[in-house]
């Protein structure tokens, strides 16, 4: 008989992992429109980029590893992996700083690990660190918010930037450029200016660096995207969330001429798409949700803690790869009770 | 205080951790009444339907049989007997397919059918039961072969036997049938209400309880409401109650109903007897209900037959031992596109290798699933720990961490997972992203946990007869050495003694051991005699009866064998 000996059970699969990561890559929609629309087409040349680095260099150490690529290419994961590193990349970061991330992130951070599934970090993030440390002057160098720029930058442009490593002809790069509102704020801290003196900036908007401070509204969209379709759950993204709010909120209240109003870190950097898009990696995250709740207070204390007391202004990267590395003791020690275990027995 | 209403007591429920909404596919076989399976030819009778010792034959090739006929005997305490299903001859009893997720054989008794379907004489219909004893009632169930009909068959008259220190308060009658696609026990529920309460009524005169809560899921509302109905006609209503459950897979698992029901967890490794609870299935209690008030064993049931596969899906009264040839024939076939035959349901069902099988005790559906349905889920792509399935599973395991482990066979880890809690229910495996076996690679640690613990279990007897060997020939050895210490000891003396008064006797009149062993010789010879006097014989054994007799006869027929040395030597040395 023509029957096949599958064990139970026979039902058809609801899920896939292509269509988790597919549902990622649409709910990065909004707030990439929304960075394309504040920073240029550079965004969007740098995802593209990104993605054909990813994809060639997931093919090709799979090819070395002795592996079947195509399998790993076709569930989108070196996709997503290079979308969120593009994302946090200035955009005007010269191709081979990109080219040099994205290998990072795929070939060290991932495939040297065992590839999907087996990374102990997130590669994303480990590439974005990676170039960080290597490269922090092309690193922290951004674009000024459109509606603060003084020369509009056009398309042709960004892609001149990021294919030759130089400004535009006619133009500098102190032209174009403009630290980001975590920078400027952290800089005029530490020359001990009041908060209240900061402020007065025309850089600044309602309470986050103007331009950027509706970013994460962005991809807060895409975040309750993903909570809708259940890509993710609601433990990470709101404790980290929580924990970024309530430390920052403490110190706040102590002192505010010293410390931001919470909403500001809430909306500065990558704080929206960290708690949303990051933090929330399954692979390199606390499974248990006891421990996902662990695991995204504590990345949004450290979120706080390194952008007030660190070394770099923003920390979400580096609050995340700290986690995870965590992930496995907290999951051990945050098991459920089984059923008919302990108290609830009998 | 609010008056207790029955069916319509809006009780508290209690819901278990997980579980997973699946479309129900219900409708495709709860549309068409039930109707009974013509006889087949050919009837084959697994002697093993049930957990436990397999039944014995007690027929032979040739013999005539009558419906109803016990034609294999229950052996030891977890048996169940298996009866002729129709009437007719005997005309093989050897391995035949069996339905087994592994494709194996088993022993069954083949009847060729004569047609006539001619009832043996049956035992007196119990109907007085009220005035009987538990027992007697317990007796009659175990002669009926009554086993659990949910799916894991285990007999019932044991189940309904808890031991002394376990009383049973609440009675769970299980009617959930939470797999998809399977509607035997709808149908059951919808046509043959009162037989099913009148099987729990039994059942509660049996054990003497006071509460009985009937768990349906709220899918089956044809059914609720024909148990409803039957239940108010009874005399049960002050402390039975009909309750509908949200449709949640896996409500009907045993442990699951009775936390939604009761809100209480059964213990690990432990039975619902232990917290005071039984839990039978509807079918069960209307076989129960058959055996006590018509003295009929079980040898029909209701069976689904479903899926895209079959052109007309529906229900039949199936005799226990026919063919899924003989049903899937009699219902019009199966279409051209098949991808499996599934015996069970979707979830836990398994693949069957042989249409050959036959119908048992235990088995509710026979599935023809299209490759709609049962899509290939592909090959298994890598584990990107979403958590998905710790989210679905309804013990509250980590199957990923169990997969990981189990993977690697490090089967300690999988025992502090807690992987015998594991119900196999396949939820997990259902809502994994990445279409990994999970319930495969449990179902292979558990096997290799079991062969681990054979394994040591054997390991540890050898060890203690190997150390029982040696300290044996290290005793032996001390002995030896001793006597002859002994032997030189007084050889040595000797000569000295006799240098000294000359002729003094060498042999041991005086020797102080001999002396001994000839008072301990005369103390047994006196106390043998007291004892004949009384006319007691001197033996630890009175009264045996024939077999006990045999018995200490062949025992001591060993004893004598083993006693012989050149035996013993020789086995010790190889």
């Amino acid at each position: 008989m023509a029957s096949l000996i599958i064990s139970s059970p026979h039902s058809a699969r609801p899920n896939r992992v292509d269509r988790v990561m597919l549902q990622v890559i649409l709910a990065l929609i909004p707030g990439t429109a929304a960075m394309i629309w504040l920073f240029g087409w550079g965004v969007a040349i740098n995802m593209v980029l990104a993605t054909v680095f990813a994809v060639a260099a997931e093919a090709a150490i799979l090819k070395l590893r002795g592996r079947p690529a195509l399998p790993a290419i076709r569930d989108l994961s070196a996709v997503v992996t290079a979308l969120l590193m593009a994302i946090a990349l200035p955009p005007t970061l010269p191709w081979w700083l990109t080219l040099l991330g994205v290998v990072f992130a795929i070939v060290i951070a991932k495939q040297l690990f065992g590839g999907l599934g087996y990374n102990p970090f997130n590669p994303a993030m480990a590439g974005y660190v990676f170039l960080l440390v290597s490269y922090p002057v092309a690193m922290t160098t951004w674009l000024a918010p459109s509606m603060l720029a003084v020369h509009s930058v056009s398309f042709a442009d960004s892609l001149h930037m990021i294919l030759t490593g130089s400004p535009p002809p006619g133009l500098s790069w102190d032209a174009v450029s403009a630290a980001t509102p975590l920078d400027e704020m952290r800089t005029q801290l530490s020359q001990g200016q009041m908060i209240e003196e900061i402020r007065q900036s025309p850089l600044w908007g309602d309470f986050g660096g103007r331009g950027w401070e509706w970013v994460g509204n962005w991809f807060l969209i895409g975040g309750l995207f993903l909570l809708w379709r259940r890509v993710i759950t609601w433990h990470i993204p709101v404790s980290m969330i929580l924990g970024l709010t309530v430390s920052a909120g403490l110190f706040w209240m102590l002192d505010p001429q010293a410390y931001p109003f919470p909403g500001f870190h809430l909306f500065s950097g990558g704080a929206i798409l960290g708690a949303f898009f990051i933090a929330t990696d399954p692979v390199s995250a606390c499974t248990t949700k006891k421990g996902q709740l662990i695991f995204g207070a504590s990345i949004g204390v450290l979120v706080f803690v390194i952008r007030t007391w660190g070394g770099y202004p923003d920390a979400v990267a580096f609050a995340v790869l700290l986690m995870n590395m965590a992930a496995p003791t907290i999951d051990y020690y945050t098991q459920p009770r089984v059923f008919g275990h302990g108290r609830g027995a009998g | 205080m609010q008056q207790f209403q029955p069916g319509t007591a809006q009780r508290r429920l209690w819901r278990f951790h997980g579980g997973v909404h699946l479309p129900d596919e219900k409708v495709l076989s709860n549309t068409t009444p039930v109707t009974p399976a013509p006889l087949p030819r050919l009837l084959t009778i697994p002697l093993q339907q049930h957990i436990g010792v397999p039944a014995k034959p007690i027929v032979r090739v040739g013999d005539r049989v009558l419906t109803g006929q016990k034609i294999g005997e229950p052996q030891g305490y977890v048996s169940a007997p298996v009866h002729a299903s129709s009437s007719g001859t005997v005309v093989a009893i050897e391995k035949r397919p069996v339905p087994h997720p592994s494709g194996l054989s088993g022993p069954c008794i083949v009847v060729e059918t004569d047609g006539l379907d001619e009832w043996a004489e049956l035992p007196e219909p119990l109907a007085n039961y009220a005035e009987l004893d538990a027992a007697t009632l317990r007796e009659r169930v175990r002669w009926a072969g009554i086993v659990g009909m949910g799916g894991a068959a285990f007999p019932t008259a044991v189940k309904l036997n808890p031991s002394a220190d376990q009383v049973i308060r609440t009675l769970v009658i299980n009617g959930v049938e939470c797999e998809p696609y399977i509607t035997c026990d709808d149908l059951l529920m919808r046509t043959q209400a009162e037989r099913v309460v009148a099987g729990i009524r039994i059942i509660r005169h049996l054990l003497g309880v006071e509460e009985c809560l009937i768990g349906i899921e709220d899918n089956k509302p044809e059914a609720l409401a024909a148990m409803r109905r039957a239940l108010a006609a009874s005399d049960m209503q002050g402390s039975t109650a009909v309750v509908a459950i949200p449709t949640l897979y896996p409500s009907g698992g045993e442990k699951q109903l009775i936390k939604v029901l009761t809100g209480r967890e059964v213990p690990t490794h432990g039975i619902p007897a232990q917290i005071g609870i039984l839990c039978q299935n509807v079918g069960t209690t209307a076989a129960v209900a058959d055996a006590v008030l018509a003295g009929k064993p079980l040898i029909s049931r209701y069976v689904t037959l479903t899926g895209r596969g079959f052109a007309r899906p529906k229900n039949l009264e199936v005799r226990i031992g026919t063919s899924a040839a003989d049903l899937i024939a009699h219902v019009g076939g199966l279409g051209r596109d098949i991808r499996k035959l599934v015996l069970g349901g979707p979830m836990m069902g398994f693949t069957l290798h042989s249409r050959e099988v036959p119908i048992t005790k235990a088995a509710n559906c026979l599935l023809a699933l299209t490759p709609g349905e049962s899509p290939d889920p592909g090959p298994a792509l890598p584990c990107i720990r979403c958590g998905n399935c710790a989210a679905a599973c309804p013990a509250s395991l980590l199957p990923q961490q169990l997969y990981w482990y189990a993977r690697a066979k490090e089967l300690n880890k999988l025992q502090d997972y807690n992987l015998f809690d594991c119900i196999e229910c396949g939820c997990c495996a259902h809502v994994c992203p990445s279409h990994i076996p999970l319930v495969q690679y449990y179902r292979f640690a558990k096997t290799e946990s079991w062969a681990r613990e054979q394994d040591k279990r054997k390991a540890e007897h050898a060890r203690a007869r190997h150390e029982a060997r040696e300290a044996r020939l290290e005793r032996q050895e001390r002995e030896r050495q001793a006597k002859l210490r002994q032997k030189k000891e007084s050889l040595d003396q000797a000569p000295a003694a006799k240098a000294k008064t000359g002729d003094a006797p060498t042999d041991g009149g005086e020797d102080p051991r001999k002396a001994a062993i000839e008072a301990a010789k005369q103390r047994a010879a006196a106390k043998k005699a007291a004892m004949a006097e009384q006319g007691v014989a001197p033996r630890n054994t009175q009264d045996l009866t024939p077999a006990q007799q045999k018995q200490v006869e062949a025992a001591e027929a060993r004893r004598r064998a083993a006693a012989e040395p050149p035996a013993e030597n020789q086995r010790e040395e190889s």
